[in-house]
């Protein structure tokens, strides 16, 4: 490196002063050299990806043959896929149903966890832990669990007298069930949001219990906007990842040879994205279907951004 | 119920509670109703920890039964076996699996760790033109659904035969993963700057400062990237479903797949087989979980209070 750099220092043209110029140009290729990983990375599997999936998407492409091009032939057909439509009506709903229910169930599980005192990290290993099982078993959980005839959830509705539905087998049942199933693994938006709830100062609560807020007031003035960024990253983040959800519905209820049930109800987007690109090898089709999730995520990501802006609050507003 | 209990780390939960009972708006009820709110708490976390570990408590139960009561929902078997864990063994390469697992799981945790680490220090340390572009460039990849690049990165590797492969599910993150990148560069820049230009002074060259100074001091990140990405590489079903074919080259999840379509679709349902495999794939990220414990609840705490 400091051969370099001597180097560079008589290459400077005369006129400009040397030291400060082969000072900054040293930086910048030590910068880029730390860089370069993530530079190639990007280069090679990312920026090259997202063009090239954009080509593919106007082609006909089946990997043996080479692509021909189709133009706007997959996004017409697209439209008119019926399974496409279907795939994002379930995945519309999926989302609608899980991201909320997970933030407030979450938020609700941090407050308990913020009043346990010393015991808070027991029970927050508690809630944690079924985050780590890999997404394979919980589709099997899932089938077990939520199983029509003998499953424990049933058995347990069957205590208070409820007979409980086939959850994985009744259309209208699939996507209750798999957003149960999805609460089940919100830990890390627990330890999130205690992170948070701890940061907001007791001088708040004092104040506003001086003013006479009670536990209501307390929870929706001081508590929620203090943890809003919190709130914010979380429904961001869950939100993408409802759109893209694939390992448990897929493993429950797709797979070669499943003529066992009808599985529409649990046919998300991902789902039938992969099932076009992998095991129908219509790679231009899947390739267009990429860039219209990669639309809908934006779309709603910034409608996100908008509406929830005026009421997240960063304290300090760093850097 | 009022919110008495919200204390801070370093207040005393007890001391806190005192201090603002006598302004508390149910003052008149005095310390027993206090009592009364904590209970509450303590029954109601207790009721949901049992409801969060419970599948976890039948699945295992399940696994040691014999076929014809896995669904008797006993907290403990009424016949103990150990029949299902030999029969798993016999029925699928088990061991095949987790030593293919154990391989790309290490070599992918290595990898990143390594790789981001050198790209998260040369974002947090060095000043140059459009830095501050780049990085933007680094979270925006975060936001990127899989499924844009997913089909291209298939055929670059395909390109050079390396599909069938366990080489396609660790090599792309000798190039670094944006997340990691971000958590480790938060994490570089809380470190003082001062340190960095003494050893500068000193003589130190670019990569003794990183190797000798500033990865050292930033153990806890790395640890936090490596579990983080040892639970991501050990539970991936996605990528080994696109890239392995061979029953011989699966990872666990992949086999478990395997094993539900087999068992599951492909016949009468053998639960119990399922049950057994699924206990077996999830028991190394449990142990994982309690020896990184607070490196998980750090490192996922940071991710949302600074994101």
């Amino acid at each position: 490196m400091a051969v370099a750099a001597d180097t560079s220092v008589t290459d400077s043209p005369p006129g400009r002063p040397p030291r400060r110029s082969s000072a900054r140009s040293r930086e910048t290729r030590a910068a880029l050299l730390f860089i370069s990983p993530w530079l190639i990375g990007f280069a090679v599997f990312t920026a090259y990806p997202v063009i090239y999936t954009g080509y593919l998407s106007l082609t006909d492409y089946d990997v043996i043959n080479d692509p021909s091009f189709v133009g706007m032939e997959n996004f017409r057909a697209l439209l008119e896929d019926p399974k496409v439509a279907l795939a994002l009506q379930n995945t519309f709903i999926f989302a609608v149903l899980s991201v909320p229910t997970q933030l407030i169930v979450s938020f609700f599980l941090a407050v308990l966890l913020n009043r346990a005192g010393r015991a808070s990290g027991f029970f927050r290993t508690a809630f944690f832990l079924p985050k780590m099982t890999p997404p394979v078993a919980i589709g099997i959980l899932l089938l077990l669990l939520f199983n029509g005839q003998n499953g424990l959830i049933n058995e347990a509705l069957g205590w208070f007298g409820i007979d409980g539905p086939d959850w994985t087998t009744d259309p209208v049942w699939v996507k209750p069930g798999l957003v149960m199933m999805s609460l089940w693994t919100i830990g890390a938006s627990v330890v999130i949001l205690l992170a948070a709830l701890r940061n907001v100062p007791q001088e708040l609560y004092d104040a506003a219990r001086v003013d006479g807020a009670g536990w209501w007031r307390q929870t929706t003035h001081v508590t929620i906007p203090m943890i809003s960024g919190a709130l914010f990253f979380i429904l961001i983040v869950d939100t993408i990842a409802a759109f893209q959800s694939f390992t448990e519905a897929y493993t429950a209820f797709f797979g070669s040879g499943n003529t066992t049930y009808s599985n529409d109800a649990a046919l998300f987007y991902a789902i039938y994205l992969f099932q076009q690109a992998f095991e129908f090898l219509h790679m231009g089709y899947a390739s267009a279907m990429a860039w219209i999730l990669f639309a809908i995520v934006l779309v709603v990501t910034l409608i996100q951004v908008r509406v929830t802006k005026r009421f997240v609050y960063y304290e300090g507003e760093q850097r | 119920m009022t919110a008495l209990d919200t204390a801070r780390p370093g207040i005393s939960p007890t001391a806190a509670a005192s201090e603002v009972e006598a302004q508390g708006r149910g003052g008149g009820g005095g310390p027993s109703r206090r009592k009364v709110g904590r209970v509450l708490t303590w029954l109601a976390l207790t009721a949901l920890a049992v409801l969060f570990i419970y599948p976890f408590v039948w699945l295992l139960s399940a696994s040691f039964k014999p076929r014809g009561e896995v669904f008797d929902n006993r907290l403990l078997p009424k016949t103990f076996t150990f029949e299902n864990y030999i029969a798993v063994w016999q029925e699928a390469p088990m061991a095949l699996w987790l030593f293919n697992t154990l391989l790309v799981t290490v070599l992918a945790t290595v990898a990143v760790t390594i790789s981001s680490s050198m790209v998260a220090w040369g974002f947090a340390y060095f000043r140059f033109r459009g830095r501050k572009y780049l990085f933007g460039v680094v979270l925006a990849t975060m936001m990127l659904p899989q499924a844009v690049t997913m089909i291209p990165v298939f055929l670059i590797w395909e390109s050079v035969g390396m599909t069938g492969t366990l080489t396609p599910l660790w090599a792309g993150n000798l190039f670094g993963s944006a997340f990691y990148i971000f958590l480790l560069r938060q994490f570089f820049l809380g470190l003082p700057r001062e340190l960095f230009d003494a050893a500068k002074i000193d003589g130190a060259s670019n990569w003794q400062i990183f190797t000798r100074i500033a990865l050292p001091l930033c153990k806890p990140a790395l640890v936090v990237t490596a579990i983080f990405e040892f639970q991501a590489a050990w539970t991936d079903l996605m990528r080994p479903l696109i890239y392995l074919r061979d029953s011989d080259t699966f990872t666990v999840p992949r086999g478990l797949k395997s094993l539900v379509d087999q068992f599951g679709f492909g016949g009468e349902w053998h639960w119990e087989i399922l049950i057994t495999a699924s206990v077996i794939s999830t028991i190394p990220m449990i142990i994982l979980f309690f020896v990184g414990q607070r490196y998980f609840v750090q490192g996922i705490a940071t991710t949302g209070t600074k994101g």
